[in-house]
């Protein structure tokens, strides 16, 4: 009969040897390899201490991104939450009042912009459709929380902090 | 009629000794298999409670305290407690026979570092072990569960099982030996040799025998989880589960010690006699010495749970009845033959 992948093998079952059947023999070789293992490099990352080297297109937690001015770049389009597959962002637009050119990089920002982080999937797509380049995915990964509200992250939570400005923790 | 106060002194604190060296054994035990277990699959195990994980024991024990005591409805209350019970005394009774080294001489009294020098030891161990099944099964059956029942049922007639290869094997080297004191086997491996030279294939069978009346892989039929979800000890929360694994350990401790004594000379060590060291000196070094090789064998045990898988039912029983009761029969009439040549030439 012909085999209907390549990768597909005879089942053997040809009656065990009797080196086989005594066990012994290959229980002692299976130990020697379990023996050889104490001194194999230990996979362990001792995770808050040491982190594991992530690939520079890892999706994390977003952030939200300011200019060189320290403004910032949202201008709330909406084009993110339309391309989230999980529905995860949500947005209120306002305008922007004179004497705000310093806050916010064009006529119209997010007052309110909060992303679920048990809804969102990490897909990255906010990033690619952001014509503002306003949203990206870092490396960092969501933290533990205690309550469900915790994980829908606002603005405090996402922006960058601006030039000369400590981020708060 | 006197009472010989030192004497009785003397044995209380010997047995209080070697229950809190037994117990502490079997604590870091289970620190050791998971440090062996993560070794083994290259990982580095529990590290963060204390120096190297070293509080993970009091960690575990802790939380088993504290965990809610649950007795299923339809239980039998009493056999119910009972089980855990009898597991964790027959694990600790086992201890009293076993020479933890020669004597040692304080103020002129000559303490001898077993608790009780009976000349029927191994006969004592054998009966003891045997009640240990008794836990398991009263364990399993008064939880109500199909599961225990059939993990306990799996567990008697393997330890039924396997106990009658283990005597065969012990026969033989009683034969040669001629005595059941296992202090006196001790002795006469110190000034012969180790009892392994004369014995290879009987320490064999009793070495798998152990393996098998320890409950350990690739015996472990009895917890098996994948087929009894967890087994005897199915239904059982709170310390009373932390008995029966408790005595799991215990019962490796033991029986290492006794594998030890019977066949790698106890607490003798090579040379002990032609050191020149004073008796007292001499005495503590084959303590240790004792205790390094239940170590080694701790570790053996743990070596061999973490590298070969379990048995099928069916394979357990036909290596137990046609292969090792067989090979120890064989074992013991080859004993024999050169006893009896011996004796007579």
């Amino acid at each position: 009969m012909q085999a209907l992948t390549s990768r597909a093998r005879q089942v053997d079952r040809k009656p065990m040897t009797f080196i086989e059947k005594i066990y012994l023999w290959n229980i002692i070789k299976g130990m020697v390899i379990t023996f050889k293992h104490i001194w194999k490099r230990k996979e362990t990352v001792r995770y808050p201490e040491q982190k594991r080297a992530f690939s520079p297109v890892f999706r994390g937690l977003h952030i939200l991104n300011r200019d060189a001015e320290g403004r910032e770049n949202c201008t709330a389009c909406g084009l993110c939450a339309v391309a989230c597959p999980a529905e995860a962002i949500t947005m209120e637009a306002a305008e922007r009042k004179p004497g705000e050119e310093h806050l916010y990089r064009e006529e119209k920002y997010a007052a309110r912009y909060e992303i679920n982080m048990l809804r969102c999937i990490f897909c990255g797509f906010c990033e690619e459709a952001c014509p503002k380049d306003a949203i990206y995915l870092t490396e960092t990964f969501a933290p533990a929380n205690y309550k469900r509200e915790g994980f829908i992250y606002g603005k405090p939570d996402l922006l960058i902090p601006a030039p000369g400005e400590k981020k708060q923790a | 009629m006197t009472i010989d106060w030192f004497f009785i002194l003397e044995k209380i604190v010997l047995i209080s000794g070697v229950l809190a060296v037994s117990l502490l054994v079997a604590m870091y035990s289970t620190w050791g298999e998971r440090k062996v277990a993560s070794i083994i699959q290259d990982r580095i195990g529990p590290n963060r409670a204390g120096f190297m994980g070293l509080l993970q024991p009091l960690a575990d024990g802790g939380k088993l305290f504290f965990k809610e005591e649950i007795i299923p409805g339809n239980s039998n209350r009493f056999l119910f407690i009972l089980g855990p019970s009898l597991a964790m005394i027959v694990a600790c009774m086992t201890s009293a026979v076993i020479p933890w080294g020669d004597t040692l001489t304080i103020a002129g009294h000559t303490v001898s570092l077993q608790i009780a020098d009976i000349n029927i030891g191994i006969l004592y161990i054998f009966g003891v072990v045997s009640l240990g099944v008794y836990g398991i099964m009263l364990g399993g059956w008064a939880s109500n569960n199909k599961y225990s029942l059939l993990a306990s049922v799996r567990a008697a007639s393997q330890i039924i099982s396997y106990e009658l290869a283990m005597g065969l094997s012990l026969i033989a080297l009683l034969m040669m030996t001629g005595t059941l004191s296992i202090k006196e086997i001790v002795e006469q491996q110190r000034h012969g040799g180790w009892n392994i030279l004369y014995q290879p294939l009987g320490f064999l069978i009793f070495l798998v025998c152990s393996f098998a009346e320890c409950n350990r892989t690739p015996f472990d039929l009895a917890e098996a989880e994948s087929e009894l979800n967890g087994g005897y000890h199915l239904e059982y929360s709170s310390m009373k589960l932390g008995f029966y694994l408790f005595a799991e350990y215990i019962n490796m401790f033991i029986s290492s010690a006794l594998m030890s004594s019977l066949y790698f000379g106890g607490y003798s060590f090579p040379f002990m006699d032609s050191l020149g060291l004073s008796p007292n000196l001499v005495t503590i070094l084959g303590t240790a010495a004792l205790f390094i090789k239940i170590i080694c064998f701790l570790f053996f045990f743990m070596w061999v749970r973490w590298t070969i898988p379990r048995f099928r039912y069916d394979q357990l029983m036909r290596l137990g009845w046609n292969i090792m009761i067989p090979l120890a029969l064989a074992n013991m009439l080859i004993t024999g033959a050169i006893v009896l040549y011996r004796s007579t030439h």
